[in-house]
């Protein structure tokens, strides 16, 4: 008997943490991918649309939390909305055998919102450490990429701000049903 | 937006329960009515206050891809490239940003394979050149904004 039949999470990439999908956790994401039902029992609701029971919708989310697969179940605000009208991603360069030490750090820093080390794309992008910071102002955006800059002090080779102008599209994620 | 719409916000920006009756449950944890809870969602969103109310998806733990892009569009080309670019399910968001890269969006796929695919797309409509930063290593993610 081959011994991936007997792997319990098949995975076609192989990494940690992902798993496969059945066809009924599929279905659950594309009916809750726009949003929950505003009614008092929306998991009921989700169940009557898609035939199954209230507690095979709810057993299965928990799951998909647990896997990571649903990050978190909440409300998303429209930044701008909120007032932060200052969104700037703040990119920088700094020494590749450096970069995860110091990714951490500015990670830790409670304004960062996200914080990732990216390719660089030379010679027009020479920055791999990205760091998106939301301010109420461009002052306070300003005043918090200093504080990236003198955190990373010398390890600093070159950084540029970049602010978001507009939203051009919003929708999160979409897959198809 | 008023005082309790703040608390709402701040309060439910995860966490939202698995159970029976949810709204139920975190009206009584913040002293307001279930009803109540519910009407001001239901505004939040139509406000666009919310952009949505559910679960938010790692679309990588479904085996999955997200990939931040980039191009530079020349100024007279902008708006017919954002419709272009927008036209495509697999563009989460876009945001215009000022930089000679002034379009930056989020490729989400269901499939690794699905990623080129969408950039193929993109730049065969646009005749540009995707810039392509698929992230290395994530070191933080929390996005959660006081309101």
């Amino acid at each position: 008997m081959p011994d991936a039949a007997l792997s319990p999470n098949p995975s076609p990439t192989g990494g940690r943490g992902e798993r496969t999908l059945d066809e009924l956790d599929r279905r659950l994401i594309v009916a809750t991918q726009g949003g929950l039902p505003l009614v008092p029992r929306p998991y009921h609701a989700l169940a009557e649309q898609l035939g199954l029971a209230a507690e095979e919708v709810m057993a299965r989310l928990r799951r998909l939390l647990e896997s990571g697969v649903i990050r978190r179940i909440g409300a998303v605000p429209n930044h701008y909305a909120l007032g932060y009208t200052a969104n700037g991603m703040s990119v920088w360069d700094v020494a590749d055998e450096r970069i995860d030490a110091l990714g951490e750090a500015v990670g830790r820093l409670t304004f960062v919102t996200h914080c990732y080390h990216r390719p660089r794309a030379l010679p027009l992008w020479p920055y791999n450490l990205f760091a998106m910071v939301h301010g109420k102002s461009r002052e306070e955006v300003e005043a918090q990429v200093k504080q990236i800059a003198a955190l990373l002090g010398a390890e600093c080779r070159a950084h540029d701000v970049l602010y978001s102008s507009r939203i051009l599209k919003k929708t999160g994620l979409r897959i198809g049903s | 937006m008023d005082e309790l719409d703040r608390v709402i916000v701040n309060a439910l920006q995860g966490g939202f329960p698995v159970c029976n009756e949810p709204y139920r449950e975190v009206a009584e944890r913040l002293g307001l009515a279930e009803t109540e809870l519910i009407a001001r969602l239901q505004r939040l969103l139509e406000s666009k206050t919310l952009t949505r109310f559910g679960p938010m998806f790692q679309v990588e733990r479904m085996g999955g891809a997200f990939v931040l892009a980039a191009l530079a569009v020349p100024e007279a080309d902008y708006e017919r490239v954002a419709e272009q670019v927008n036209a495509l399910p697999e563009v989460a968001h876009n945001y215009r940003r000022e930089h000679a890269l002034n379009m930056w969006f989020v490729l989400a796929t269901e499939t690794p394979e699905g990623i080129p695919a969408a950039i193929d797309r993109i730049e065969r409509a646009t005749g540009l050149e995707v810039y392509a930063f698929p992230k290395l290593k994530e070191y933080f993610v929390e996005m959660k904004l006081h309101a």
